[in-house]
């Protein structure tokens, strides 16, 4: 490939790719991100590929993995062009039927496409499938399109014109001006507008700047970044170099956690790919703007993905916050001006500047413009990643794109905005999500992990959960966070197992105003998120722990008994066999008495008796009824 | 065995490719950690050598990241995502269960170097909660009591 040299031969190169294809050729797309590969779907392109060439199609049919489109609860996911038919949930004995029926004979396999759990009806199209239908996918609906290891697919989308555009039609204040209009916010968490930091970084002193992808997403439950870098990464390098053109830097980097291996992969191909097309280094499309971009994989520590700990970890050092009086934005990476986005935030940089700021704020809230991508998992119908108009409420989230909470349970909470995030109940359920909304209710946003909660989640559990991960990920610099955090953990784990004392939340409280006062970076300031939100809309829940010693959700372990209820034993010994502590007494015919020394509470008993007999009976806060005696256990069956 | 040090040869190769700078250093030992599963002794102070850093700030790193091991690592790495999603989805009875199995803690390897055990915060495929990886194998949607039929395969 030599080197395009001007933006009139990047159009001329997206007009043959587009004269070598064939809109009519039929396309078979196969989700290859990291969920549907972990559900197989490397064999379903296997499969695809091999009934392709039994049944003499290789010419006839193109067949590709491309990136994820978010639908990972009904993975892996298959999507059918031109006619565009979604078959869900595919396997690899379902692919022979779909090459004879779909592509050969023109007609929808019907026992793959999407039912409506509650109208039964069925939808042949992405488009139909209420977990689309109420998404506006401007960044990921471009991931089921192209084969994300291939810059063609990106260019013949439309990929690089947003660059030629800048480069050739605007002047970097143009492009900045652009994005400060567009009043695009960091999507990482913070919600800085874009623009501002941009500018800083422009105005400050130094011929040397840098501009840097921030794809170390650390927060559990939140894989947004992840699904975009593995699936569109031109759309992210894209939004990287107009970034450097407007803030006058020519060396960007992308730093992404080892965690993601084919994210790693794909994006340094992209980077190789665009190297050669003349998209990356010297004299971009004939511009005389010269760029280069660099991978940094991060080992394994949250709290690197704080601006400034990032810079010190690609700078080679151990990645720990320092303080920021002065920005990173005027002195970050080698004490230099560097601006730092997160990877969503980058890909939405292309979309702005060929559309403009006034299309891209059509979308969303006053004062959050856009889409914002969410990844909903927990206790959801459809787990997957949703993009969503900015200011939508949790309700229209959770219940129309969600599908709802399974096993008919009801809602509890919804944590968003990851461990520094918050617990939100169910009446606040219409609050519209935005930056400002969720921080007035004591979460945040966060990057968009959305954790929905039914009824058998303890709020108490939970928040020692974020507290553990946050103590072990805190990096022990400052005493607020690491003593504070630990602390906490203490009284937290104290309560969950029985041991609250009055008092407990009032000092979890003082100890979180503390940390959130005088910690040196994010983690700390925002760790009592969980604490102070569950405690403001779940006190009920503490207190029950504290005074009654009582789990209501029985999750807390210590604090909950099981007993087998003799009138509804039937001696089946399912029970018995199944317990791995070998607490259960019994035999055939003789009803089954669990020896509560030896239970550890691991529930099994409880998942394994039979719903129709419903023996095994859990409490809390009370002692289990005494055991009948011995003479009365025998079953007597006429 | 394979606590067999890593040949030098190797670790120079790794350095060089990474042309000898300093700020490339945990690329380095990320590399090194990924060939030979674990860092000996001798590795990092090649690095320290080669690099010219302080041993001491090489040890700082290696121990400040999850991704570093200083001992050797079983045949075979169990990974519990202990993720948010798979936490509410019942993620420590899964966790519970495999160290009552193989009888070793998170961080641990077992004696006849069979088994690893690491938690993860988030494997990123939150749709099959809870899940297991074994050697970059998922089991998604994971019961306890299908666990001991999964590690039966692995010797």
């Amino acid at each position: 490939m030599t080197r395009i040299s001007s933006p009139d031969a990047l159009e001329r190169i997206r007009q043959e790719i587009l004269a070598r294809r064939d809109p009519e050729k039929p396309c078979i797309s196969v989700c290859a991100g990291t969920g549907c590969l972990a559900s197989g779907a490397n064999d379903v392109i296997a499969a695809f590929e091999a009934e392709i060439e039994k049944q003499g199609l290789k010419t006839k049919v193109y067949t590709k993995g491309t990136g994820c489109p978010g639908f990972c609860e009904r993975g892996p996911v298959v999507v059918i062009y031109p006619e565009e038919i979604c078959y869900l949930q595919v396997k690899p004995e379902d692919v022979s039927e779909i090459v004879t029926e779909t592509i050969k004979g023109k007609r929808v396999v019907e026992r793959l496409l999407y039912v409506d759990p509650v109208t039964g009806e069925k939808a042949i199209h992405e488009s139909d499938i209420p977990f689309y239908k109420y998404q506006v996918r401007n960044i990921i609906g471009n991931n089921i399109k192209i084969d994300s290891k291939s810059i063609e697919d990106y260019l013949a989308i439309g990929g690089y014109s947003a660059l030629a555009k800048a480069l050739f039609k605007m002047r970097p204040e143009q492009v900045l001006e652009e994005v400060k209009r567009s009043n695009l916010r960091g999507r990482g968490g913070g919600g800085f507008p874009a623009g501002r930091k941009w500018e800083e970084s422009r105005n400050a002193p130094g011929d040397i700047k840098y501009v840097i992808v921030n794809a170390d997403e650390g927060d559990p439950g939140a894989f947004m970044d992840r699904a975009i870098l593995e699936g569109n990464p031109h759309s992210i390098l894209e939004g990287l170099i107009i970034g450097g053109y407007a803030v006058g830097s020519h060396e960007g980097y992308i730093y992404v956690r080892q965690e993601y291996p084919l994210a790693v992969e794909n994006v340094l191909i992209a980077i190789r790919q665009a190297e050669a097309y003349g998209f990356l280094g010297k004299d971009i499309l004939g511009s005389s703007f010269d760029f280069t971009v660099k991978v940094h994989r991060g080992a394994g520590a949250f709290v690197s993905g704080e601006s400034s700990a990032l810079m010190t970890a690609i700078e080679g050092k151990v990645g720990e916050p320092r303080p920021k009086y002065i920005h990173t934005a005027v002195k970050g990476l080698w004490e230099r001006p560097s601006v730092l986005n997160n990877v969503e935030t980058w890909a939405n940089v292309p979309l702005i500047i060929n559309k403009g700021a006034e299309w891209f704020s059509q979308f969303g809230a006053e004062g959050s413009k856009g889409t914002k991508i969410f990844s909903l998992v927990g206790k959801i119908n459809n787990t997957g990643l949703v993009e969503v108009p900015m200011g939508i409420s949790l309700r229209e989230i959770i219940n129309k794109v969600g599908g709802g909470i399974p096993g008919g349970k009801r809602f509890k909470a919804v944590q968003t905005g990851g461990p520094s995030g918050g617990c939100i109940p169910e009446e606040l359920l219409d609050l519209k999500v935005d930056f400002d909304e969720l921080t007035k209710a004591g979460s945040m946003m966060g990057s968009g992990g959305m954790i929905v909660m039914d009824e058998d989640t303890c709020m108490v559990d939970v928040a020692r959960y974020f507290l553990n991960f946050l103590s072990d990920e805190s990096c022990g610099k400052c005493v607020p966070c690491r003593e504070g955090i630990r602390q906490m953990l203490k009284i937290l784990t104290n309560i969950s197992k029985g041991k609250g004392r009055e008092g407990d939340i009032e000092l979890l409280e003082e100890l979180s105003v503390t940390a959130q006062d005088a910690s040196l970076c994010a983690l700390g300031k925002s760790a009592p998120n969980p604490v102070l939100s569950t405690i403001r809309y779940f006190r009920d829940e503490y207190e029950a722990h504290i005074r009654d010693k009582r789990c209501p959700a029985y999750v807390c372990k210590d604090m909950v008994s099981y007993y087998i209820d003799p009138e509804k034993c039937q001696a089946c010994m399912i029970c018995l066999q199944k317990c791995p502590a070998e607490a259960i007494e019994g035999g055939k015919k003789k009803i089954h008495v669990i020896d509560q020394e030896k239970c550890t509470r691991c529930k099994t008993c409880f998942e394994v008796c039979p719903p129709r007999f419903g023996a095994v009976k859990r409490v809390s806060g009370e002692t289990v009824p005494p055991p009948i005696p011995e003479e009365r256990r025998m079953i007597v069956r006429e | 065995m394979m606590e067999v040090a890593m040949d030098t040869n190797k670790i120079d190769e790794i350095i060089n490719k990474h042309q000898n700078e300093a700020s490339s250093l945990i690329q380095i030992l990320l590399e090194i950690q990924r060939e030979n599963h674990w860092l000996p002794k001798e590795a990092l102070q090649r690095v320290s050598q080669r690099l010219n850093v302080p041993l001491s700030r090489i040890q700082h790193i290696v121990t400040f990241y999850k991704a570093f091991s200083l001992i050797p690592r079983g045949r075979h790495e169990i990974h519990i995502c202990m993720g948010t999603a798979c936490h509410v989805r019942g993620a420590p009875r899964v966790l519970d269960t495999v160290q009552d199995l193989i009888g070793i803690k998170p961080g641990e390897t077992d004696m006849d170097l069979k088994f690893s055990l690491e938690t993860v915060n988030c494997l990123g495929c939150c749709a099959l909660g809870p899940v297991m990886e074994v050697d970059g194998k998922y089991h998604g949607k994971i019961e306890p009591a299908e666990i001991e039929g999964v590690l039966k395969n692995y010797d």
